[in-house]
């Protein structure tokens, strides 16, 4: 048994010259002068514009390392495309908060231990960002349906509940 | 003040209580420093690394588990615009072959493949999709050969040899107290048998194997990396570089996770070629598949195992045959089979044992290390066996335990001699006391379907849904074992107030560079210690990270040179103010006057303006090989200690579970951080769980049919328990701070207290792990 034959000329490369494009992310429009037709959101984030905070764990929608906000829906960037991304806002962890402070989320994962080898750690923070716009005051079993799609292999999780518990509790506390 | 925020103010005790103790040091939650990076997403891991002008690197694996390569042509790859470089086997300069403990996985297969991904050849080029296509353009021509995938053919000494070294990479015999005249052991009235097995867990972190390779102008390189041990990886690669040892620079990049899976070398040696061949750096991310194909598993195995005891419980013979998987190359596997055969006695007392284990060479996927490391298989085996006794003999299963529980001066069976914290009971009481779930049976309520096995996925009603408890307990050495020449080096540089530690110790999300800053904070007086970078550049080895035993060796190395910076700010301080140096005392991180008429001042802040370094080795005491024919032997340093106790619902009708509760009570000698505690034991409890009851690398034939997410499931935060935890703090003599290392322990006794839930709840024997919904729903 042998390997598929070689292609005898390999097909070009796709060709970086799909016409430059523009997207609106984190509140600024950022041209994308390099890329091709398919390529991820996921991969133009991180290898385009350089912004490597959203991670690239499985590449397949199962981990939930690479969530971000379009349109502020929470997605995985590695299941878009980013050319269709085109005319949305897109928040990454890097714009949650604009003054570039920590956002109450991030501040209760330093606090609470909810933060190991930090893999996973920027995309839970978008997902538990999303869940509170969302349900401002979740029960256990929503927060655990709602941080399903992201995977932690380091905390089992524990510290993370605990992190949204507190952030409930410090904005019921400020209002 | 949160740690993290921690700023110098120049005045003379910032940073200290009241109490005039430091803050944040050794016994507080002190925050990660890396922690406020990490959720902003600023944090560099391997795979965020870049650089310009790079290069993306890709490496061709076999898609058989046994074949001879009869042509490999990498020319037309070669030549397709964007590629610069191409390496095979024929490309390695130095050592063809690598390993942890023996040299014999090709960094290129040159002749045969032995398993499903074994790489073939590298290349490197402009952009990842044509670093893909290059490979695609190389051609294999593959003559596939019977694969040898059945662990117990490779013991038939007439089965030809996949490799060189042969088929059993090792067999160990124990021999242990009276046997009779063929060294057999001798039995008690009540005797119960069973065979165990295991399937092969991956350790799925989440960070894939990356990082950055560099050359330098005068033909050395910089290999920027995610792994457990630098200095290991740095002579690997430097064998095969036919390079010298300090011509292969390497630096710890950002590590998503390690658990055993990053003690061997994965794209080193192949990103550091292209590097050197190309003049350009290069980078390496594998996808997903790749990772599950590009590093060791858990060995998956079969344990039989028979347990003999006198009508009132007691212990008497135990024997055992134990069979592990190692898959196509050794890796660590000669120190796992150890750990498989010398725990699987259990923490008990028995008085006559006899263990025959192997660890086979087959054409499946290459296993070497992951959390628990052969104490995991074994404690499967134990604690579901001590069930069955229990049974047999009419005995609370709790009660057996604690009748046969180890404890200091009794014997293991390698004959050692138990010294130190030996807290089995302890753990066992404080794990039975702890309180169950207020609710003792499973939800019935509609609205909190979620709560029920199988979640949102679920499309049944209530159905017979059944709850069951379960309890292990478990044990595992701490440290390297059997002779090993262990050591860890660190330095320490106080100036100004400023301590900066240098360790190679990993990181790899425990926790160490917290713990390394507190003990800085604690022993010099001062809250600003900054942890160098680790690499092979500044520092001799710190060893691994693993085995436990970080906390011990480097942090005993950090100790031991923050104590000599100490101890010269003392003598110089003593010297400036005309005191006798007898007199002068360091505590705490504080200078003290026997006479007490000076106050107390910070080692740190005592001697502005000067200067202090000291670098160390630190060492464990020694230890010493298991005899070959009998198995005995002083070989462990040290032993931690766990137990667990699960509480499951299950439909039985569907397969489905639902795990509720898990207590633990663990053995960790001293608590140095507690929250970063918590974190190592829920974490180590849900890899546990996700033994249990759903992590298996499913291969066929050789072939691995699930190397995805969507197919290996890892549990989520639906699928984890609640954990309820007691720490037993019983100061461990030789260790730094009476600590023990934690990291292990959780993985080791979770898994069968699932199991024994699952069948406390449905009556079913349930020998494999993962337990499988037909294994439950199923006849």
């Amino acid at each position: 048994m042998t390997s598929p034959p070689a292609h005898p000329t390999p097909p070009p490369v796709p060709s970086a010259d799909i016409g430059a494009y523009e997207l609106r992310v984190n509140g600024e429009t950022r041209l994308v002068e390099s890329s091709w037709l398919g390529e991820s959101l996921l991969s133009v984030l991180r290898e385009r514009l350089g912004l490597y905070g959203t991670k690239n764990a499985c590449e397949q929608g199962e981990c939930g390392s690479c969530s971000v906000l379009v349109d502020g829906v929470l997605v995985c960037s590695c299941l878009e495309l980013a050319a269709g991304a085109v005319g949305t806002e897109i928040t990454t962890i890097e714009g949650l908060d604009p003054e570039g402070a920590l956002t109450d989320v991030q501040r209760a994962f330093v606090d609470c231990g909810a933060v190991q080898c930090g893999f996973c750690t920027p995309g839970l923070v978008v997902a538990v960002h999303d869940l509170l716009d969302r349900v401002p005051d979740p029960d256990e079993l929503t927060v655990r349906e709602a941080l399903a799609g992201n995977l932690c292999r380091c905390t089992g999780y524990g510290r993370i509940v605990e992190a949204v518990h507190t952030v409930v509790a410090r904005r019921d506390g400020a209002r | 003040m949160s740690p993290d925020t921690t700023t110098t103010t120049g005045s003379a005790r910032r940073g200290t209580s009241a109490d005039g103790n430091v803050t944040f040091g050794l016994g507080s939650s002190a925050g990660r420093p890396d922690g406020i990076p990490k959720v902003r997403g600023e944090f560099a891991f391997s795979s965020d690394l870049h650089r310009a002008g790079m290069l993306w690197g890709r490496t061709l694996r076999s898609p058989h588990p046994h074949a001879r390569i009869v042509r490999l042509d990498v020319s037309a790859a070669l030549a397709m615009p964007g590629v610069a470089a191409v390496v095979t086997a024929a490309d390695v300069p130095g050592s063809p072959t690598y390993g942890l403990i023996s040299s014999d996985q090709p960094v290129y297969a040159a002749d045969v493949v032995r398993y499903v991904g074994e790489a073939v050849a590298s290349v490197a080029a402009d952009s990842v999709e044509t670093a893909r296509r290059a490979c695609e353009a190389i051609v294999v021509d593959y003559e596939v050969l019977e694969p040898l995938v059945d662990p117990e053919r490779a013991l038939d000494p007439s089965v030809p040899p996949i490799h060189p070294d042969g088929n059993v990479v090792r067999y160990l015999p124990i021999r242990f107290g009276e046997l009779d005249a063929d060294h057999a052991p001798i039995d008690g009235p009540v005797a119960v048998e069973a065979t165990y097995e295991l399937g092969m867990q991956d350790q799925a972190f989440l960070g894939p194997e990356s990082g950055l390779a560099v050359p330098a102008d005068d033909g050395s390189v910089d290999l920027h990396v995610s792994t457990q041990f630098l200095h290991v990886d740095r002579d690997q690669v430097a064998d095969c570089l036919g390079l010298a040892p300090q011509e292969v620079r390497l630096h710890l990049a950002g590590v998503g996770g390690a658990f055993g899976a990053r003690e061997d070398v994965s794209f080193h040696v192949h990103g550091c070629l292209l590097a050197l061949r190309s003049g350009r750096p290069v980078k390496f991310s594998y996808l997903r598949d790749e990772s599950f194909l590009g590093h060791v598993h858990r060995h998956p195995g079969r344990l039989q195992l028979r347990f003999t005891a006198e009508q009132d419980g007691t212990l008497v013979s135990m024997h055992g045959r134990v069979v592990l998987d190692g898959g196509a190359y050794a890796s660590s596997s000669f120190a796992v089979i150890a750990n498989a055969a010398r725990f699987l006695s259990g923490p008990y007392r028995f008085r006559s044992a006899s263990v025959d284990a192997w660890v086979t060479r087959t054409n499946n996927p290459p296993c070497g290390a992951m959390r628990g490391f052969g104490a995991v298989q074994a404690c499967f085996a134990h604690e579901s066996l001590m069930d069955e006794l229990a049974a047999a003999l009419g005995l609370d299963p709790i009660e057996l335990r604690l009748r046969n529980a180890l404890r200091t001066g009794d014997r293991m069976i390698t004959g050692q001699r138990l010294t130190g914290a030996i807290p089995v009971r302890e753990v066992i009481e404080a794990c039975r006391d702890l309180p169950l779930p207020p609710i003792d049976a499973p939800v019935a309520d509609p609205a909190q379907r979620l709560a029920w096995p199988g979640g949102a996925g679920r499309t049944a009603d209530h159905g017979d849904l059944r709850r069951g408890v379960g309890f292990a307990v478990g044990w595992k050495n701490l440290l390297f074992s059997e002779g090993h020449d262990d050591d860890a080096w660190a330095a320490c540089v106080l100036e100004n107030g400023v301590a900066t530690l240098v360790s190679a110790c990993a990181e790899v999300g425990q926790g160490w560079v917290t713990l390394a800053q507190q003990i800085g904070r604690t022993l010099l007086g001062t809250p600003d210690v900054v942890l160098e970078p680790a690499s092979t550049a500044t520092i001799g080895t710190a060893g691994s990270t693993s085995a436990s035993r970080q906390t011990w060796m480097s942090g005993g190395a950090v100790e031991l040179a923050c104590n000599a910076v100490a101890d010269q700010v003392a003598a110089r301080w003593a010297a400036a103010h005309g005191v006798d140096p007898d007199e002068v005392t360091v505590r705490d991180g504080f200078l003290h006057t026997a006479s007490g008429e000076a106050a107390p001042v910070a080692v740190a802040d005592a001697l502005p303006g000067e200067r202090f370094t000291a670098t160390v080795r630190h060492q464990h005491a020694p230890t010493f090989p298991l005899d070959e024919r009998t198995g005995q032997g002083d070989c462990d340093v040290s032993f931690a200690f766990v137990a667990h106790r699960a509480v499951v619902d299950v439909d039985p009708d569907l397969g489905l579970v639902r795990v509720v509760h898990m207590a633990t009570a663990q053995d960790v000698g001293a608590v140095l951080n507690p929250l970063q505690t918590v974190g190592q034991l829920e974490g180590g409890i849900a890899q546990g769980v996700g033994l249990a009851v759903m992590e298996e690398i499913v291969v066929q034939g050789g072939l691995v049919r699930n190397p995805s997410f969507t197919d290996y499931l890892i549990p989520t935060i639906l699928d984890v328990p609640v954990v309820d935890l007691a720490l037993i703090e019983v100061p461990e003599p030789h260790a730094p701070f009476g600590a023990k290392g934690i990291g292990e322990p959780p993985t080791l006794s979770s898994t069968p207290a699932v199991v024994a839930a699952l069948r406390a709840a449905i009556g079913r024997p349930l020998r494999r792990v993962p337990v499988r919904p037909q294994d439950i729903a199923l006849d």
